[in-house]
């Protein structure tokens, strides 16, 4: 393959242990998100060069590049032939790259069609969201409601591209002034007062690569690191440590239960020794877990200790999130996919109803009265919208009066379970305190939800634990 | 009773540290996913092609579920076009690990006239047929695939769970939000998902847990000689089904393949690569994409991938 352009890309070694970094990108239409996401790729060497002929190729062929050389960096993320011929992004796209420090899941996250819905499903496991802005028009609508979703799905860290800084012609007092509004929204939010990370505000110009990946001389004035320095070294959610998901409690959702039954694939010596084996298993959704801890289970309530943690045909001392294991424990309770195993004391009690922040995706109205099914973890139950008590204005997030939810709205709902649940708020634990709502009939998934508030505990004596469980 | 075929592995990744590599993330990842298409549906199946992708999907399961055995079938769509060293590692591969093996047959659809030969003489298209009926004749609710989404741009898009119609199709702008780890497996009667654990892996990921977990692949993805032509900008291998024209010259060269498909859509590359680190120092420095470099099929048009998966193919 003859290459006129083979030699910008001299391949990149990348690096052998590097922790994995899932981060987001988001803006409004012509805020250049496309370019950035080109720019990251391209100058981190992340385009190969057959990809970068066919773009180079498609962009001439539309009069973008010529001998200019000029490449149309969106042509890298618009995968599908109705987004190339209509010139707009459908629908979330992921992409990879990895340099020496890090290797990076970027979630590429459209603005303009269903952005709430693309904006939820790549902020729901992403370590970083970067919003995009347009350095001549500021923080606009949407970009608030954008940060809205990033603030109530307590994204950890922020970062705000202020782009197109060249069309500034690098003025500071400019960029300084859009960093002023950006501070005051993202204040206004919560943002960065929630505990985890932080609000990072660049300045870039994704056309000329300024800040991207290398700091640029034609900002003096700004001292802080790229944009790819900022990625390659800020935590990962799944990090221990004070502020990471292996700092909240033990949780593992149990999948289902390992019970061979003799049908093992350990040596023949020693398939007697695992006639009984009998293990949960789970990824576990946060916190960690020692042999000899003791653990609550939940439905039901029984208590036992940690006898064994495997990982397939490993034994291991100690394990947490997001490892996938199978926990073995010293008494025989009545475990099965669904439940939940807990460090001990720590679960809240159980109960059958809860308020909820509904992220609300498709196209089909709530009204309040809904039988829908929602999964928490690896639990299936029956719920009842009981009632939609507001809907959020995302530009200020303050909540309106609402009697139902539309597509893309966010409302606070209440909701009433089949069965009894140790219900977590989503500000205590990410993983425990997240639902999806399902249709029960064609199982669409209807919304993203957050818990805000369980309700009251079940009382003992009142039928716990004997609600209708749904089959999956 | 066999001995656990993924012992060797076992003993080299135990969790020292209290940060788990890129590796171990995406590992959890992949077993989470396994596990949970195959509680919440009744039939699963895997599909197969000896290809070093389903290889490793099929690795993860096995640790999925240690010490049991891995609780569904493969099933191996056969182009009648497979290199004869891929089938001779699929069965040893399938017997080692105990499980049972469906083979759907392209040759069977041709020899009745059900489907076309093609005037390229690709076979890969003509997958999707066998494959559906495959499903459709299992009862299969859901199927797991080896796909990744650095493969390709419409791949990109996919989902981790991807809900496919009665007639296999995949409708790109109609899919459900993929939201925390909550995967939704809900579907109706006639529809099927395809699951696809390694989604989030690149070639490199791939080839680094092969070298890790020492896991065995078909030999022609390492450096070996072979009578190969250029044509299409590729070394393709002679073969009865790939004879060269006769204006193109034979030539005996050290290659290998980067993927593994038809012997008459893929082509192989130069490389004295012959060690699994070997390889990941190639794939390392690769300036090509591996389907860019070995894939006539793909390079129909710029949306051929997504053509074909919006037929039914995985």
């Amino acid at each position: 393959m003859t290459l006129a352009i083979e030699s910008q890309n001299l391949g990149t070694e990348v690096a052998v242990t590097g922790t994995l970094f899932r981060f987001a990108t988001a803006g409004s239409v012509d805020d250049g998100k496309s370019t950035l996401v080109g720019r990251l790729l391209h100058d981190s060497k992340a385009i190969l060069a057959d990809q970068l002929e066919a773009v180079t190729r498609t962009s001439t062929e539309r009069g973008f590049g010529g001998e200019s050389g000029g490449i149309d960096f969106a042509l890298l993320t618009d995968g599908l032939r109705a987004e190339r011929e209509q010139g707009i992004t459908i629908d979330v796209a992921y992409r990879y790259f990895a340099t020496p420090a890090r290797s990076f899941i970027l979630a590429d996250c459209p603005g303009h069609v269903q952005y709430t819905r693309n904006m939820v499903t790549g902020a729901t496991t992403a370590d970083a969201v970067i919003m995009l802005i347009d350095a001549r028009k500021g923080v606009l609508e949407q970009t608030r409601r954008h940060l809205s979703v990033v603030a109530l799905l307590r994204v950890p860290h922020v970062i705000v591209a202020v782009n197109k800084i060249d069309l500034l012609g690098y003025d500071e007092a400019a960029y300084r002034k859009v960093e002023a509004s950006v501070r005051l929204v993202t204040a206004e939010l919560g943002i960065g007062l929630l505990g985890n990370g932080g609000v990072h505000v660049i300045p870039v110009s994704a056309l000329v690569g300024d800040n991207v990946v290398d700091r640029s001389e034609r900002t003096p004035w700004y001292a802080g690191p790229s944009l790819l320095e900022l990625l390659e070294t800020l935590t990962v959610i799944d990090d221990r440590g004070e502020s990471g998901r292996a700092a909240e409690a033990f949780r593992l959702p149990v999948q289902l239960v390992l019970r061979p039954q003799g049908a093992v694939v350990v040596a023949p010596e020693l398939a007697d020794s695992y006639r009984d084996y009998r293990a949960y298993a789970g990824q576990v959704a946060s916190g960690s877990i020692r042999i000899g801890d003791t653990v609550n289970v939940e439905p039901g309530g029984g208590t036992s200790t940690v006898t064994g943690i495997d990982f397939a045909g490993v034994d291991l001392d100690e394990a947490f999130a997001p490892q996938s294991i199978a926990l073995r424990l010293a008494d025989d309770l009545d475990i099965a996919r669904g439940a939940v195993i807990a460090a001990a004391d720590t679960l809240p009690p159980v109960t059958r109803t809860l308020e909820a922040d509904l992220f609300w995706l498709d196209p089909r109205p709530l009204a309040p009265g809904a039988r829908v099914l929602v999964k928490f973890g690896t639990t299936v139950v029956q719920a009842l919208i009981s009632a939609v008590t507001g809907r959020l204005d995302l530009t200020t997030l303050a909540v309106e009066p609402a009697t139902g939810l539309a597509v893309n709205d966010t409302g606070q709902a209440s909701i009433r379970l089949s069965r009894d649940l140790p219900v977590e708020r989503y500000a205590q634990n990410r993983r425990s305190g997240a639902f999806l709502v399902i249709h029960p009939q064609d199982g669409a998934t209807l919304a993203a939800g957050i818990v805000t508030a369980p309700g009251e505990p079940t009382h003992a004596g009142d039928g716990s634990g004997a609600g209708l469980e749904v089959s999956p | 009773m066999r001995a656990p075929p993924v012992t060797t592995a076992l003993v080299s990744t135990p969790a020292t540290t209290h940060r788990l590599s890129e590796l171990d993330v995406l590992e959890s990842e992949a077993i989470h996913i396994i596990r949970e298409v195959v509680a919440e549906f009744e039939r699963p199946v895997l599909l197969f092609s000896g290809g070093k992708d389903s290889v490793v999907v099929l690795h993860l399961a096995a640790k999925a579920f240690w010490p049991g055995k891995i609780p569904f079938s493969l099933l191996h769509v056969d182009t009648g076009h497979n290199f004869p060293e891929v089938l001779e590692f699929r069965d040893k591969t399938v017997a080692t690990h105990g499980v049972r093996l469906i083979v759907a047959t392209v040759e069977d659809y041709v020899a009745d006239g059900r489907l076309v030969e093609r005037a390229d003489g690709t076979r890969n298209p003509l997958q999707t047929l066998p494959l559906l009926d495959a499903i459709a004749a299992g009862r299969h609710d859901a199927v797991f695939g080896g796909a990744r989404r650095d493969e390709d741009k419409a791949r990109a898009k996919e989902r981790i769970l991807s809900l496919r119609d009665e007639f296999g199709q995949w409708d790109p702008r109609n899919q459900r939000p993929e939201l925390w780890n909550l995967y939704n497996g809900r579907h109706t009667v006639g529809q099927h998902v395809r699951a696809f654990p390694i989604s989030n892996w690149t070639e490199l990921n791939v080839w680094r847990y092969i070298e890790r977990e020492n896991i065995d692949l078909p030999p022609l993805y390492y450096a070996h000689e072979r009578e190969v032509y250029r044509r299409d900008n590729m070394w393709r291998a002679v073969s009865p089904v790939s004879p060269p024209r006769v204006d193109e010259t034979v030539e005996l060269r050290t290659v290998r393949y980067r993927t593994v498909g038809d012997m008459s859509c893929t082509g192989a590359v130069d490389s004295n690569a012959a060690s699994v680190a070997d390889v990941v120092r190639e794939v390392g420095v690769s300036t090509i994409t591996e389907r860019g470099a070995t894939r006539a099929d793909d390079r129909i048009s710029e949306a051929a991938m997504e053509d074909r998966k919006k037929e039914g193919y995985f």
